[in-house]
């Protein structure tokens, strides 16, 4: 199972509390985790990423094993402590704005 | 007994304000999703409990919320705005070709006649329908594809069509406003769509009297008298008696023409209120003092409204979308500050008291009558 940590305005939007675990089918990249996200939970299609063209919200940014993957390309495979479940893949809301 | 709903709109989430029909003792419920800007919430006409919020945020983008209840509970519906076919570009600040970009949704629009019809209007400019409650978008091109829209270009507060109006005499005929292109009428459900800004005058784009690129903050129209529309521009309060065809200035006696919200007596067609608001750069009331006037000929004879409104050290906003009124028989009107107060007055202006003064900055009020 691979942890995902999503933000908590997009935890009551989901209306899960903590973090959500999903198993991925096949090549377990970024893409993949976002799609399978986004397919369990449709209310966060929009909120992550722009749903014509995939690209990263601006204000949102992706961290796992204390790196930075908010601009990896979505077939880059997630690290190997995240496939395991050993590190959560962390989906941040930047902290910015009033 | 009837009673009113009160639904705003803040900067940081939804409340809804309820009372009798005597509209002295309310009840506030909310925040509903909190920390998110409701840009605007409507209830349909014909099923007063359903109402759609706009729910947005800089960070999560754009979510449509959908109650069945009057707003006690909310469930979230489609936020897939895209627009029809290429989207092509429109003029940026700068004057240089600016791509088409869905940013949020200011209004929405729900049907007179069918609760799951509701029409939304958005930044980048577009207005968009959807007619299975909110599942689903689609944008009415034609608006976006007039020949004038590579020309347009944003307000301070981006490329927004703010004001959906449609009319009841006519379910084919629809006016809009978009900032800073102007007024908008189709007579063909959306299929095409003509600029309706003859006789304004803006002097701050290079033709005055162009045929689009006009600020147009807000516009309203009393469902009795469908083509008479007032409207509140960047500057000027303005009336047209054919539609849109032609517009005539009726700013009058007012201490200054900017502000931003408009609207008409539930039952006298011919009174009209706005909030003079300092320009060009203050956008705060004049001399400190927060004042509603009140016109009884359709225009240029203006009566100040103050009583229970602050008269000294007020420098707040109303915004385009944040004042409503209700229809009961003894007219409600009320308006929303950029302070956080909601103001109502149950005589039709004689009379003014805050039901709640401490809410996040107020972006729209909309006013249910319910029976």
């Amino acid at each position: 199972m691979i942890r995902v940590e999503i933000p908590a305005h997009l935890r009551t939007l989901a209306r899960v509390t903590g973090e959500v675990q999903l198993e991925i089918k096949g090549e377990p990249t970024l893409c993949a985790l976002l799609n399978e996200l986004e397919a369990r939970y449709p209310v966060l299609r929009g909120t992550i990423r722009d749903q014509a063209t995939n690209e990263r919200r601006p204000f949102v940014r992706f961290f796992a094993c204390q790196e930075d993957y908010s601009h990896e390309p979505p077939e880059t495979r997630l690290p190997a402590a995240v496939v395991a479940g050993v590190e959560p893949f962390l989906i941040v809301g930047a902290m910015a704005g009033g | 007994m009837s009673g009113v709903r009160v639904l705003v709109g803040t900067r940081k989430g939804a409340f809804v304000l309820s009372s009798d029909g005597k509209r002295e003792k309310w009840e506030v419920s909310g925040p509903h999703f909190a920390g998110w800007e409701i840009y605007h919430m409507k209830a349909s006409p014909v099923d007063p409990d359903r109402v759609y919020a706009s729910q947005s945020t800089g960070w999560f983008g754009q979510l449509i919320q959908r109650s069945n209840d009057g707003g006690k509970t909310w469930e979230p519906a489609g936020n897939k705005f895209e627009y029809d076919g290429v989207a092509g570009t429109h003029q940026w600040y700068d004057g240089t070709p600016h791509p088409w970009k869905f940013a949020r949704v200011w209004h929405l629009e729900p049907s007179l006649t069918d609760p799951d019809v509701v029409h939304a209007g958005v930044e980048d400019a577009a207005l968009f329908r959807t007619t299975d409650g909110a599942q689903t978008w689609e944008e009415l091109p034609g608006l976006r594809l007039h020949g004038t829209g590579a020309s347009w270009q944003p307000g301070a507060g981006g490329l927004c069509l703010h004001t959906i109006i449609l009319d009841p005499g006519d379910p084919k005929r629809i006016f809009i406003a978009i900032s800073a292109a102007g007024a908008f009428r189709t007579d063909d459900g959306g299929k095409t769509w003509k600029p309706i800004n003859q006789g304004l005058k803006s002097v701050g784009i290079p033709d005055p009297s162009a045929e689009v690129g006009h600020c147009v903050h807000h516009i309203a129209m009393h469902p009795a008298r469908p083509g008479v529309l007032f409207m509140q521009k960047h500057w000027d309060v303005m009336r047209s008696d054919n539609a849109g065809d032609s517009w005539e200035e009726v700013s009058g006696n007012l201490p200054t023409d900017f502000g931003f919200a408009i609207d008409v007596h539930a039952h006298e067609p011919e009174t009209i209120y706005v909030v003079p608001i300092k320009s060009d750069s203050e956008h705060f009331p004049p001399d400190g003092k927060l004042r509603v006037y009140r016109s009884k000929a359709g225009g240029n004879e203006w009566e100040a409204l103050t009583k229970g409104l602050p008269q000294r050290d007020c420098y707040v906003n109303v915004l385009r979308d944040a004042m409503a009124v209700d229809s009961l028989d003894s007219c409600g009107i009320y308006f929303g500050t950029t302070g956080g107060q909601v103001y109502a007055s149950a005589d039709a202006g004689e009379n003014w008291t805050a039901i709640v003064r401490d809410l996040p900055a107020v972006l729209s009020v909309e006013v249910q009558t319910l029976q």
